[in-house]
Parts: C-alpha cells; sequence; structure tokens
C-alpha cells in the first residue's frame, strides 16, 4: 500500500504547480495560522510531541523533546535556525522543499519560533542552492508583503526571516559548525557542551531544524498530531521524503510513509532496480555516512529509524544509494572516504588524518595493491576516529568504511589475491 | 581538507560597483548591531559574481566594510570552496560532481570529456581561457545525477552525448537549458507518475485512460 495523496505533505513536490503564495494557499498553506499560534507554546510543543515527529536532518530526534529545551524567561533573545545545507551525498529533499513549496518552510518557521519564543529565524542555505535561495526570499519577501511575517504582521507574533548561505563546506550542515558560519567565521563545529539551546547563534539560546523537520509542521498543527502518528510505524512515525538515487531504472524523490519496505520503494516509485531485483548488490540506506546493507538482508527491510539501526545502520536523511552487481564497491566506498576527507574541517587529529589515512588505503584495495593484514588494521583505525573527534564527521567517515568491511572483506581479499598473482605471473 | 592559497597575481585594487555597493548595505542590515561579520559569506559572493573570481583586494575592502581583521576574511575565502581563488573560464566554469551517487551513474565520462575538451588538470584554463572545471562534492542534486553545476544552474540527468552537446552550446552562444536534460519535471521519475494524481503532469491515470 502506497501513502495515499490526501495524506501527502508536500503535494508540490515537483514543481507542477505555483510556488508562489496564492499557488500554496490554494494547496492549505497559511490557512488559520493564527488560531494555532493563539493556542500558545504548550500546545504546539505538546501536538509536535503526539505526532511522534523525529528530526529529519539525519539523527532522528524528537522535534517537540527538542523546542522543549529551550530555557524559558531567558532574557536573550531566541533563535530558530534552519538546516538548509543538504550536503550529505544522496540527500536532495530539501532542495524540492525550498524551490517547489518554500511557503511550508516560512509557515513552519513562524510556528515553530512562536512555540520557542524567537522572533527572528535564520534559514541557512548551502551555497551551491543559487536558484533555490532566490526562490525561497522571493517567498519569505511575498510573506512580508502579505503581512504573514514581520513587525506587526496578522498573526500577532512578531518575526523576521534572514535567508543566509554558505559557500561549499558540507562541514556547515553540522549545527554549531552552521552556527559558526552564520557568525561569519570558518565552519568549525563547536565543542559540546553548551548545547545550542544554552549557547547558540551570537551566544544565545539556539534550535537548529532541518528543512523537512520544519516544513511539515504547519500541516502537522492543523490535521493534528495524532493524524501524523497514525501514519508510519510506532516510534517511526509520519511521512518522510525518501531520495533514491543510483541503479534504478527512475531515480527520484517520493513522500511515503515512515517503514515503507525498502523494495516497495524501489520497486513501485523508481521502476525497480536496474536489472532485477535479483542484480541489487547492496545499498547505502541513508546518506553516505551510513553502513551499507547487502542484498540478502533488503528483501525484508523496512525504512525506518529503528528498523536499521537493528543492521548496525541509520534511516540517517533517507537518502538512498543503489549499487547493483555492476558497482566496483571498494571503489564506492573509496570515493565516500575521499568526501569525507575532502570534507573535514580539520580541527581534530584522529579525523584531519584518519580521513586522509583510510581514503589512501582503500584507494590502493581498490587496486589490490595492498597486504591482507592491512584489512584489520583498516577498521581498526575507523575505530580510532570513531567516537574520538569533536563532531560526529569522524564518525560519519568511519561507519561506510566498517560496513564494507563487515561485509565484502572476501571482495577486498579477492582483489589482493588477483593482484599478487598478476605480479607474480608478470615477474615470470 | 585542501590546502587553498591565494593566487600569485592579483589586481591593484576592488571596489563594489554602486549597486553592489547598496546591496551590501542591505545585506549587512540584515544582522544584528556588532554582528556586521555575518555578511562575510554573501558579500565575498557578490564580489566573486561581480569580478569573476576572489582576489586579494576584494577581500581587504570587504574586511574594511565588516569591521573585520584581514585575517578573518582570509580565513573565510579559503575555507569555503566556491571561492574561486584563480580566474576562472570567461565563458564558464564547470563544477562536475564526483562523488559516489553520480560516479554510480557515469560522472567519471564527464570528467575525462573535461580533460580532453577543457584542460588536462582542474582550475586549469583551456587554451583559449574560456572554460575551466573542477571536480565538486555531492551538489545535493543525487536523484538527478549526474549532474553539473555552471553558474548559478545545475544541468542533470547528463550522459557524454547531453554533456558534449552541451559543452558546443555554451561555447557557441547557443540557448542552453538548465534542469534536467532528459525533460524530466525535477526529481519526479523518469515518465508517469503514481503519485500526486491530481496536481498535474503525466500519471498513471492519464496512461490508463488512453
Ligand atoms: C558532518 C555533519 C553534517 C550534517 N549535515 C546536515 C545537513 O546538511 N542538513 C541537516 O539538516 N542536518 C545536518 N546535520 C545534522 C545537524 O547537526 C542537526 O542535527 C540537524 O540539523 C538537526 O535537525 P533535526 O533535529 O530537525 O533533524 C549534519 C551533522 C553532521 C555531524
Ligand atoms: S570531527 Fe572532523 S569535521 Fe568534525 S570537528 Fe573534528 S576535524 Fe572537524
Ligand atoms: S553525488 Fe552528485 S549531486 Fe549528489
Amino acid at each position: 500500500m502506497q501513502l495515499q495523496d490526501k495524506d501527502r505533505i508536500f503535494r508540490n513536490l515537483y514543481g507542477f504547480h505555483d510556488w508562489r503564495l496564492a499557488g500554496a494557499r490554494a494547496r492549505g498553506a497559511w490557512d488559520g495560522t493564527k488560531a494555532l499560534i493563539d493556542n500558545g507554546p504548550d500546545w504546539i510543543i505538546g501536538e509536535m510531541k503526539t505526532s511522534g515527529l523525529r528530526g529529519r536532518g539525519g539523527a532522528g530526534f524528537p522535534t517537540g523533546l527538542k523546542w522543549s529545551f529551550m530555557p524559558k524567561n531567558d532574557p536573550r533573545p531566541s533563535y530558530l535556525v534552519i538546516n538548509g545545507d543538504e550536503s550529505e551525498p544522496g540527500s536532495c529533499k530539501d532542495r524540492e522543499i525550498m524551490r517547489n513549496d518554500p511557503h511550508l518552510l516560512i509557515e513552519g518557521a513562524l510556528l515553530a519560533s512562536s512555540a520557542m519564543k524567537a522572533h527572528t529565524c535564520f534559514i541557512y542555505l548551502r551555497g551551491e542552492f543559487i536558484r533555490e535561495r532566490e526562490r525561497l526570499q522571493a517567498a519569505v519577501d511575498e510573506a512580508y508583503d502579505a503581512k504573514l511575517i514581520g513587525k506587526n504582521n496578522i498573526h500577532g507574533w512578531d518575526f523576521d526571516i534572514v535567508v543566509h548561505h554558505g559557500a561549499g563546506a558540507y562541514i556547515c550542515g553540522e549545527e554549531t559548525a552552521l552556527i559558526e558560519s552564520i557568525e561569519g567565521k570558518k565552519g568549525m563545529p563547536r565543542l559540546k557542551p553548551p548545547f545550542p539551546a544554552n549557547v547558540g547563534l551570537y551566544g544565545a539560546p539556539t534550535t537548529v531544524n532541518n528543512v523537512e523537520s520544519i516544513a511539515v509542521v504547519p500541516d502537522i498543527l492543523r490535521r493534528g498530531g495524532a493524524w501524523f502518528a497514525s501514519l508510519g510505524l510506532p516510534n517511526n512515525t509520519g511521512t518522510k521524503l525518501f531520495q533514491i538515487s543510483g541503479h534504478v531504472n527512475k531515480p527520484c524523490v517520493v513522500e511515503e510513509e515512515m517503514g515503507i519496505p525498502l523494495r516497495d520503494l524501489i520497486d513501485m516509485h523508481c521502476g525497480g532496480v536496474r536489472g532485477g531485483w535479483d542484480n541489487l548488490l547492496a545499498v547505502i540506506p541513508g546518506g553516505s555516512s551510513m553502513p551499507m546493507i547487502p542484498a540478502h538482508q533488503c528483501n525484508d527491510l523496512t525504512m525506518d529509524f529503528d528498523a536499521l539501526v537493528k543492521l548496525k545502520s541509520g534511516l540517517g536523511t533517507a537518502a538512498i544509494i543503489v549499487m547493483d552487481k555492476s558497482t566496483d564497491i571498494i571503489k564506492a566506498i573509496a570515493r565516500i572516504a575521499y568526501f569525507y576527507k575532502h570534507e573535514s574541517c580539520g580541527q581534530c587529529t584522529p579525523c584531519r588524518e584518519g580521513t586522509g589515512w583510510m581514503w589512501r588505503v582503500l584507494e590502493r584495495m581498490r587496486r589490490g595493491e595492498a597486504e591482507k593484514r592491512e584489512i584489520d588494521l583498516l577498521f581498526a583505525v575507523t575505530k580510532q576516529v570513531e567516537g574520538h573527534t569533536i563532531c560526529a564527521l569522524g564518525d560519519a567517515a568511519a561507519w561506510p568504511v566498517q560496513g564494507l568491511i563487515r561485509n565484502y572483506r572476501h571482495v577486498i581479499e579477492e582483489r589482493i589475491d588477483a593482484r599478487h598473482e598478476a605480479v607474480k605471473e608478470a615477474a615470470e | 581538507m585542501a590546502v587553498r592559497r591565494l593566487y600569485p597575481e592579483q589586481p591593484l585594487s576592488f571596489a563594489f560597483t554602486p549597486e553592489n555597493e547598496a546591496w551590501a548595505k542591505r545585506e549587512i542590515a540584515k544582522y544584528p548591531q556588532g554582528k556586521e561579520a555575518s555578511a562575510v559569506i554573501a558579500l565575498l559572493w557578490r564580489a566573486q559574481e561581480q569580478e569573476g573570481w576572489t582576489t586579494e583586494p576584494a577581500l581587504r575592502a570587504i574586511a574594511e566594510m565588516l569591521g573585520m581583521a584581514y585575517i578573518r576574511v582570509l580565513e573565510v575565502a579559503t575555507f569555503y570552496t566556491m571561492f574561486q581563488l584563480a580566474p576562472v573560464g570567461k565563458k564558464a566554469h564547470l563544477q562536475v560532481c564526483g562523488t559516489t551517487p553520480c560516479m554510480l551513474r557515469g560522472s567519471e565520462a564527464l570528467i575525462e570529456i573535461c580533460k580532453e575538451r577543457i584542460a588536462e588538470h582542474p582550475h586549469e584554463l583551456s587554451a583559449d581561457g574560456q572554460f575551466s572545471w573542477e571536480e565538486v562534492e555531492c551538489l545535493g542534486c543525487c536523484a538527478n545525477a549526474p549532474v553539473v553545476q555552471i553558474g548559478k544552474d545545475v544541468f542533470e540527468d547528463l550522459d557524454p552525448q547531453l554533456f558534449e552537446k552541451l559543452l558546443h552550446d555554451l561555447d557557441t552562444g547557443a540557448p542552453v537549458k538548465p534542469g534536467s536534460q532528459i525533460g524530466r519535471q525535477c526529481s519526479a521519475p523518469e515518465g508517469v507518475r503514481i503519485t500526486l494524481l491530481d496536481v498535474g503532469g503525466p500519471t498513471k491515470r492519464d496512461a490508463e485512460k488512453v
């Protein structure tokens, strides 16, 4: 069973319709927003908790709970920062929200901010999303003109939105690096604690949420947290934007229920794996940092946080990278290792040195120019990086390599054997 | 991490055009008083758009405008990889995505074409100075892989033939259309759709009627 159209939140996901205010209104946005705000922060946070929404930026932290961490009666201003950095390889969903349904995000930003007593929201887009930024800014301008936001707006909650952008740095998706970046610095993650809720942007209480987490808020509040919770699976509720790339016949972004079987997602929405289901080698289920799942575990796999954690992987951003049997799996992971080496901000030694080290060894393994004992050594190095760094980029770099070794050690060994054979033959 | 340094040959001066100067003032005003540094990326970006690349005099001028130490602005310019620290092709600088999702769908062939048609190495100008290219990391468009960003736009769903044609059109000044090069609407699946049936575009329901 696929999610019914009536339960979809992103009704203009593909941009077939007007993204502007008039179009958004026709699809139900900005309807009765004032009444929702007038219900008060406790009601809003309560509904969010009821909905069971878990953050869509990767970690899956419950959104309502996160909002309740903001200090009450603090003399400092509070900020909502929306994370539109979207740089995790495989991820391409926030882009569709920002360019095709920007008013969902803007209305969500107002509602979330009123619940957290924030009068200012910064939306941080990755620098490459230039058209998306233009689109979002135009929608923000429309909202100001229509007095939906701004000083003395019709909703009775003074509210400003600043559209901010980066300039090419994956690490700025990490919430404290993002805050540093807005402050005009290099995007280097901060040590936690203190957490942003206590010391965030400009030293003030700040909540950072993903674009999708905020864009679903208006629908949750209008239709009720219970409606959202009725979709998906327990503890993995609601709808979710899945992004399927790689070796499928029709790659796409699609909104589905949490917990949809992977096979349904690929067969129903993506025209199947290239060459058929039996041609599947493995999937990376949640963006490049999540360890791969080999085909034999994919048959009954459901796409939700809990099912994937059980397989030592994760839902991440629900960006599914599909690899068929033609894939050189060592090369696919080596390229991911290169990505992390390229994107390490460099302030922790295990990450700065480890990411480069892992990439170089994998490159040799790809060519078979390694020794078998180096496989265990490589695994040991991933364990020295994982959990020993300021931010989770270190973990993100270690996990895919661990996934490769756990599942495809035999491929690495065969590659090494083949190379040794070839060298021996050449010598003879 | 990559080592990024300023280009050895620099222009003597930099000044925003009057329009850009006014725009920069509005941009700075978006941030709280005392937090002017928040505008640094936006201003550097506008300067790069104006000059074609990021020059040292521009860094100095922007440091002055924002009351920042020059070294802080230099740090930002060298940290963020979209700042081009050397001159780029006049007609186009191509940013070819090479990360795994694009690699799985053929980005390596696009990079080979860049090496053949433009220059052997990334960040090197073509013989006529009109083009340059680099391999970049995931552009956030993976469902439309492989992709190439040129200026503000992304060209998606490419293959070698489509990419060759794109290069040719850029060179001759023929019009080019950003987005999917195989006519997909954004990241909707190719062909008939089975979702969002009531909201336009070709759907399964239409197909069944026929
Ligand atoms: C290296 C790194 C990169 C990240 N990139 C992103 C990103 O691009 N977008 C995003 O929303 N979250 C990203 N995150 C997660 C954020 O730190 C943060 O948890 C998230 O924005 C919170 O939003 P949520 O609670 O709504 O999920 C990243 C985290 C790390 C460690
Ligand atoms: S783990 Fe890597 S990216 Fe994160 S702070 Fe340390 S060096 Fe920077
Ligand atoms: S990997 Fe190329 S756009 Fe994501």
